[in-house]
């Protein structure tokens, strides 16, 4: 296994004793196959214990370690050192605010996933005893790519929308809202439209598409966003130019 | 330890300088000006046509000109990017599930386009060029 010396130019926030961020640079002694956050933990452990970034299973999966690499939102645990030429330059994820160094605050984040019920609201709930919710693998595919959604908001710190409109709920909460909302066990659509159907919903998206094109699972957010376009103008139609029809 | 998070601005109008994916989406939202221009002018010959031959010459000898010409080519440049760049993302906004699979994508731009040849060659028929 080879090694080279990679150097890393990070952003340092430390709100006790900073007014704004400044950029550190390290020089680090890497191995050919490591990934942004290797270096980032080998800073850690021999160069400068006080940096700090949030990470978790190393394997793209839980969504943690998500920050701008050279400008592009990426998993660090997946921007393979080799892949960059020169200095990198690592950031907290655009848009949110900088909590300490690499660490985000994401509550916004949180409170707007929190908004549009992520969750199963079942037509009509039976007893255990009745079984099992049904579904057929046809039924499963027309929402099947939204699961793999990590919540890692490297969607929201591509997004120009929502970095310019703070209020806007985001590629990844619509994203999961369809994904129940085309769930055929589901039956909460109408409480998921308050919320995704307004304004600061699907109406803040221009289709810029920068979502879709960083997300590190290719869940297409940009895709679902303007699905549920499509389905809330049928909705206003429906009502107000045939109010006899039923949605 | 007290807790200062740090907001950063985003540039209000310089923010698409810094991504070449936003530049390109900007020169896609910046067509619909050439479009919607192009669209005023063919208003405003169709008011010329009404107005008599004479009129309608003048505004013919007027699409000759060289600003002309440089509008025209700037417009179809524009109108191609467009009309290329919405229907690529067509599959994303209609995406047709049949059984089990999803259509691929290169049929649902595809039938796109030839709608649109259909439609031209509709127009071509009307106005009398066959």
């Amino acid at each position: 296994m080879s090694e080279r010396v990679v150097e890393l130019e990070v952003l340092r926030y430390n709100p006790e004793t900073d007014s704004e961020p400044h950029f550190q640079r390290y020089s680090v002694s890497c191995e050919e196959e490591w990934v942004v956050l290797d270096a980032l933990n080998k800073i850690k452990e021999t160069i400068d214990p006080t940096l700090s970034y949030r990470w978790s299973c190393h394997m793209a999966v839980c969504g943690s370690c998500g920050m701008m690499v050279n400008g592009e939102p990426k998993l660090a645990c997946k921007a393979f050192l080799r892949t960059f030429d020169g200095v990198i330059r690592v950031e907290p994820l655009a848009h949110f605010p900088i909590e300490r160094d690499l660490v985000t605050v994401i509550d916004d984040f949180v409170m707007k996933l929190k908004r549009v019920k992520p969750y199963l609201i079942p037509k009509q709930d039976k007893p255990v005893s009745e079984g099992e919710y049904l579904q057929t693998p046809a039924e499963l595919k027309k929402y099947k790519q939204y699961t793999l959604c990590i919540n890692c908001m490297l969607c929201y710190a591509a997004c120009p929308e929502y970095g310019l409109i703070p209020n806007y709920i985001g590629p990844a909460a619509i994203a999961l809202a369809h994904r129940y909302n085309q769930d055929s066990r589901d039956g909460g659509r109408d409480e998921r439209q308050e919320e995704i159907a307004a304004t600061e919903g699907v109406w803040d998206c221009s289709f810029v598409g920068a979502c879709s094109e960083v997300c590190p699972e290719h869940v297409d957010p940009a895709g679902a966003i303007q699905q549920v376009k499509i389905k809330s103008m049928v909705d206003w139609y429906k009502e107000h130019l045939m109010p006899w029809v039923k949605k | 330890m007290s807790r200062r998070p740090y907001v950063r601005e985003i540039p209000k109008f310089r923010w698409f300088f810094r991504q070449p994916r936003y530049l390109r989406y900007m020169a896609r939202e910046l067509s619909c000006l050439f479009i919607g221009a192009y669209a005023l002018m063919m208003v405003w010959g169709s008011k010329q046509l009404a107005d008599g031959p004479a009129t309608w010459g003048a505004f013919l000898e007027r699409l000759h000109s060289p600003s002309s010409i440089a509008f025209h080519v700037l417009a179809l440049g524009f109108a191609l990017y467009h009309t290329i760049t919405w229907f690529n993302l067509t599959p994303k906004a209609l995406p047709v599930q049949v059984g089990g699979e999803f259509v691929p994508d290169g049929v649902i731009v595809g039938a796109h386009y030839v709608g649109w040849g259909l439609l031209s060659l509709a127009v071509l028929y009307f106005a009398g060029a066959f």
